[in-house]
């Protein structure tokens, strides 16, 4: 059986960096995929890697992250500082994530319009 | 916003004692795009011999290696580099993965240790780069969340960078595929084995540590 969790932006979005990642590799190594409502800042993926790769042993493989979110063009000045200051406040609320572990998800493959998960069968003897 | 700062204070520091410090080259991207094979290639064409170790299995570089004084030099100007091959970067690892290159389970289970801690280093590396040049291989999906953290870490950093698209010279390749995932920078199609379109890597090079 797999499990989706999902995590609302509001829930992560006051929490510290190490908290944030913290709470999401927990959730990834009980074996659960996370779609997560919005993105992590470049920093918090760099630091959600390299803790992943403290973490990894016999049971827990790593992870599988992939990100889906669209710029819109030519937005206007005041709905650009608008995004900075939201950005700053709360992270970035918009796009998805989507995180599970290797153990489960095979591989994500993306291109701009979508995402697919391939999970990994597990062998009949 | 932190990181941004800290990007600034360092590029000013950088542009202040550029003319006492030597540059840091580094070559990033993910597992066996071919870093350690750009590293020998550029000390092949400038020092005549070779600085890493390449191999099929994935995580042959698992140590920051660097070296010293590597002067790049193109179109009659010059550059003094370390040159930094760094581990490749991934989000898992699995010691079952090194077994299908037929390693014994041992030493595959030390080689995946050995990987975790290498990408560790790598990303802590970062923050001691002056221009990096990310390594993509060219016949494999670009849109993997490892290529767009480095490139958002490394602009988060206001450290200047180069995206290639390595392996240009394999059937597979297709550098229209890197364009068009990262359409805001410019894309060096080369072939690091075979020296293919190492001038233009060369220039950019020099454009973006002016």
């Amino acid at each position: 059986m797999i499990t989706l969790q999902f995590i609302p932006n509001r829930e992560i979005a006051n929490l510290d960096q190490d908290s944030k990642i913290k709470k999401l590799l927990n959730i990834v190594k009980e074996e659960k995929i996370i779609l997560l409502e919005g993105r992590l800042t470049a920093e918090e993926e760099s630091s959600l890697i390299a803790k992943t790769m403290e973490q990894i042993n016999k049971r827990f493989k790593g992870i599988e992250i992939a990100t889906y979110h669209r710029e819109p063009k030519n937005i206007q000045i005041i709905e650009k500082i608008r995004k900075t200051l939201t950005q700053i406040l709360l992270g970035y609320e918009h796009g998805m994530t989507i995180i599970g572990p290797a153990s489960i998800v095979r591989e994500i493959k993306k291109d701009p319009n979508k995402i697919e998960l391939f999970m990994k069968t597990k062998k009949r003897r | 916003m932190i990181i941004r700062i800290k990007g600034f204070i360092r590029k000013l520091l950088s542009k202040l004692f550029k003319s006492r410090k030597q540059l840091k080259l580094g070559l990033y991207g993910p597992v066996n795009s071919g870093k350690s094979t750009l590293a020998n290639r550029i000390c092949k064409d400038f020092l005549n011999e070779e600085m890493s170790t390449v191999s099929k299995i994935p995580h042959e570089t698992r140590e920051i290696i660097a070296k010293e004084n590597v002067v790049i030099k193109s179109d009659g100007k010059q550059l003094t580099f370390n040159l930094v091959d760094t581990p490749g970067i991934a989000t898992k690892v699995d010691f079952e993965d090194f077994l299908k290159f037929k390693m014994k389970a041992a030493d595959a289970k030390q080689r995946a240790k050995e990987a975790t801690k290498g990408v560790i280093e790598a990303i802590k590396w970062l923050d001691n780069m002056n221009c990096v040049v990310i390594v993509l291989d060219s016949t494999k999906d670009p849109y993997s969340q490892v290529n767009i953290t480095i490139i958002g870490n490394l602009a988060a950093r206001n450290i200047p960078f180069i995206i290639v698209g390595n392996k240009v010279d394999l059937r597979k390749a297709n550098i229209k595929r890197i364009e068009a995932a990262f359409p805001q920078y410019e894309v060096i199609g080369i072939s690091a084995e075979k020296g293919h379109n190492m001038e233009e890597l060369y220039e950019t090079l020099f454009k973006i540590v002016k």
